[in-house]
């Protein structure tokens, strides 16, 4: 097992925002973790590496208890986060950005080098000294995944990777990350987008109100339509 | 033409120190978020720490290689002071950082004493540089012609430093975002100590740099602080290539200003910066951030006004405080009516800082004009004590007017820091305008009218005007100005949604606040019956922020008890021990590590944990929502 969380409970301040939630991400799989807004997605993202301080429960990665360590460390460990609001250095050029993200090989994760990002993002091969502030926002989507990969990570948790793009930069997402799980990247990823989700994933977890309410492949999801129409559609 | 080229250069080679304590504030502020008020000490150790190493090795080796060496060693202590201190403090809110820096400062300025004793040193001549160089009949020190070329070559290594090396990136990614940077592993913890250590290294080498231009003393910490933070505030705060244009206008309006206003060559740079702020607040190269993050709360207890009973309980400590002349004699009413006053000072400035979330650095500026205000109308205008003392708070007002109009454009860090450099300014001017103030000497003789002269009948009058003022204060607090107040504190950006005009509101409170402070200062005037500068000075401004510190930030009524324990210690202790510096520094790390919630916070903690067991405060470093 790549990942395993387990019993996770995360508060901000005095509010209860996740409620025992576990999951599991096995090798080289590529997961889900659907949800409505504010359901919980992100803050789980945020719980397993350690930017949310205030939790509780297991959090294993590659057999390891990493709830204790502080974000950098699991982050170093191959553990790669992709947050949803990009978050890119936008005084930063692309490749200062990804400089940020560079971390050593590793022997268990495909290894990155900016030549082989710059094959995988055609876009950002164009513009390497642009600065990240003056980037379209599919753009600044496609650095902020590959500043993750910078760091050749094992695993990578990507937040909403479709959000706000248009049709044909999402098409452009699917076959990274579908290239990214050909290179032997194992990856949970998060979405409010079910046609996207069906396209990359193997297994789908829903989460709503903070729990998780649903686990199960993609084809028992489409044969479990009241689960969907009551905690994804809009 | 000569002289004004030499003048010139003169001004260049005094903005190279400038520069370089102001780049090493920047580049810290630029990471950690912290500004260091203990910059200026770090530059005066590097000049005594230099002093001692270029007395002991001869030669130029000895004397470059101790410039280096000693700014080597004060980077070396701030890596500790770092990893000792600052790193339990980065959660905290701003004013907890400033005031914990400015505690170390007060330490340090003993410790040097200590150390190297009170006097004047006068360090080596730069070995190279001992001659001077002739221009058209004027000479110019060689060794200025060696720091005006430092300048820009200092300039140029610290842009190779951030744009070519990995480090350089890292530190600038960080300046942006520190969470995404450790969420991309990077250990932030020794990229904060790392940029600590190279802002503290340039601090300590541009003291270091002094020693064959000026004699190294115990109070240039503060002259240097002071300089800097106009220059950071001018060339925008993060911005290396801005405390460089800033050091060099700086450092060329105090040349020139000297030569063509004489009289008002301190209040030259002030102009200067105040005509920059206007056009552009966040300095000429620094860039217009979001607002700055909200100061986080350090508990959860809203305020309410007193209930009947502890109404009652407090008129009963106000009759007890009045009763106090029965039973004690003339020493103890002449404390009492000092600590009366001064729980008026410390409600004034906790009504600015509580209230309004402003933090002054400078607030003796107004309780010192107070007291001047009042020495001018009784001595000079010779008005009786009534008039003198109703009037004499209006130059505190007035003051606070002033200043406060400019103040309130900024917030946080910047207007903690316009605040100080605004008091250092009255400071200088009631220092140096001798004919009118009197200098240093002061003016003496300002007594009260023999009603009120004796103890008990001043001490009678103080407390009084104490409770009146604290009252009012409270009334303002829980009016609806003071619901705006706070409003605009958590969040100004919903205040002015809803129709209030924060930065008009936050100036009523600066002046209501500087007019409270004018009042006690005052009061203080015909206690001591004298006016000094340093009723005005930086000390004064930082024991009022330690008696609201120390009673609690976050309480209503937090800033009485403060004054009261703060003061009753103060002058038990300074009749006690020498150090009162380094016993206070070391008081004031403590309070901001271990108690930030205050004597009163602590109470109403525990009070309140006892009413309801269940919910746990929020305590310090919460993370917030957003």
């Amino acid at each position: 097992m790549k990942l395993s969380v387990q019993d996770l409970n995360s508060h901000y301040g005095p509010a209860h925002i996740l409620f025992d939630i576990a999951l599991e991400v096995g090798e080289g799989e590529v997961v889900a973790l659907l949800g409505r807004n504010g359901a919980g997605k992100s803050t789980t993202f945020r719980s397993i590496v350690g930017l949310v301080k205030q939790r509780t429960g297991r959090i294993v990665f590659e057999g390891k208890d990493v709830s204790d360590q502080p974000t950098h460390a699991i982050v170093k460990g191959g553990l790669g986060y992709v947050p949803e609001e990009r978050r890119i250095f936008t005084d930063l050029t692309v490749e200062e950005n990804l400089e940020v993200g560079r971390q050593p090989a590793r022997p268990n994760a495909p290894t990155w080098t900016r030549e082989k990002l710059f094959t995988l993002f055609p876009n950002l091969g164009e513009m390497r000294s642009r600065q990240g502030g003056r980037m379209s926002g599919g753009e600044q989507q496609m650095l902020t995944i590959a500043r993750t990969l910078m760091g050749n990570p094992s695993l990578v948790l990507l937040d909403e990777p479709s959000e706000g793009l248009s049709p044909k930069i999402v098409e452009q997402m699917v076959d990274a990350i579908l290239t990214m799980k050909k290179e032997g990247v194992s990856m949970l990823v998060s979405e409010q987008n079910l046609h996207f989700a069906k396209l990359i994933s193997d297994r789908a977890y829903i989460i709503e109100r903070g729990r998780i309410c649903f686990s199960g492949t993609m084809s028992e999801l489409d044969a479990r339509p009241d689960i969907r129409d009551a905690h994804l559609a809009l | 033409m000569a002289f004004y080229f030499v003048q010139f250069l003169t001004g260049l080679a005094s903005a190279a120190s400038l520069f370089l304590v102001a780049s090493g504030l920047s580049i810290i502020f630029g990471v950690t978020r912290i500004v260091n008020f203990a910059h200026g000490a770090f530059y005066m150790l590097g000049a005594y720490v230099a002093f001692t190493l270029t007395e002991r090795f001869s030669g130029a080796i000895g004397f470059w290689g101790g410039i280096v060496a000693a700014a080597l060693i004060v980077a070396v202590i701030g890596v500790l002071v770092e990893m000792v201190l600052l790193r339990r403090i980065y959660h905290a809110p701003e004013l907890f950082q400033l005031l914990a820096t400015f505690g170390l400062t007060l330490m340090v300025e003993d410790l040097v004493v200590l150390i190297w004793g009170p006097s004047d040193l006068l360090g080596r001549r730069a070995p190279g540089f001992k001659g001077a160089v002739d221009f058209f009949g004027q000479n110019i020190p060689s060794y200025d012609l060696f720091l005006i070329a430092l300048g820009p070559l200092v300039l140029g290594l610290l842009w190779l430093l951030f744009q070519r090396t990995r480090w350089g990136v890292l530190v600038r990614a960080a300046t942006q975002d520190r969470d995404m940077v450790a969420a991309l592993g990077v250990n932030q913890k020794w990229l904060f100590t790392s940029v600590f250590a190279v802002g503290v290294f340039l601090a300590a080498l541009g003291g270091a740099l002094q020693i064959p231009r000026d004699a190294v003393h115990h109070a240039m910490d503060l002259r240097i602080i002071v300089d800097v933070f106009v220059v950071v505030v001018i060339g925008g705060l993060g911005s290396i290539i801005g405390a460089f244009v800033a050091a060099v206008l700086v450092s060329e309006l105090n040349a020139f200003g000297i030569l063509v206003f004489p009289k008002i060559s301190i209040i030259l740079v002030f102009l200067v910066m105040a005509a920059v702020l206007i056009v552009r607040p966040w300095g000429l190269f620094g860039k217009a951030e979001a607002p700055a993050r909200r100061t986080p709360g350090l508990t959860v207890n809203p305020w309410r006004p007193l209930t009947s009973n502890e109404r009652l309980a407090a008129i009963a400590a106000l009759l007890l405080a009045a009763a106090l002349p029965l039973i004690s004699g003339n020493y103890a009413l002449t404390v009492g009516s000092e600590i009366a006053i001064f729980v008026i000072f410390a409600a004034s400035l906790h009504f600015l800082m509580s209230v309004g979330g402003l933090a002054s650095f400078g607030h003796a500026a107004y309780f010192g004009l107070g007291a001047y205000g009042v020495a001018f109308l009784a001595k000079m205008a010779g008005l009786p004590m009534i008039p003198s003392l109703l009037l004499g708070p209006l130059l505190g007002l007035a003051g606070a007017a002033i200043f406060g109009f400019f103040a309130v454009q900024l917030s946080g860090v910047y207007f903690a820091m316009l605040t100080l450099a605004f008091a250092q300014i009255v400071w200088s001017v009631a220092f140096q305008w001798v004919s009118v103030t009197g200098g240093d000497n002061g003016i003496l003789g300002v007594w009260p009218e023999p009603w009120a002269a004796s103890p008990s009948h001043f001490y009678w009058l103080s407390l009084g005007i104490a409770a009146l003022s604290v009252a009012a204060l409270r009334v303002i607090v829980f009016s609806p100005f003071g619901f705006a107040l706070r409003a605009t504190r958590d969040s100004p950006l919903r205040g002015e949604a809803i129709g209030i005009d924060g930065k008009r509101i936050q100036w009523t409170a600066f002046v209501i606040a500087g007019t409270v402070a004018g009042i006690a200062g005052a009061l203080f005037a015909y206690l001591k019956g004298s006016v000094f500068p340093d009723n005005l000075g930086i000390s004064l401004s930082v024991d009022a922020l330690v008696m609201v510190l120390l009673g609690g930030v976050e309480t209503v009524s937090g800033a009485i008890v403060g004054a009261v324990v703060y003061k009753a210690l103060n002058i038990w202790l300074v009749s006690q021990t020498d150090l009162s510096k380094l016993v206070l520094g070391s008081f004031i790390v403590l309070i901001v590590v271990a108690f930030p919630k205050g004597i009163v916070g602590i109470l109403e903690t525990l009070r309140h944990r006892r009413r309801s067991d269940a919910p746990k405060p929020a305590v310090l470093g919460i993370e917030s929502a957003e």
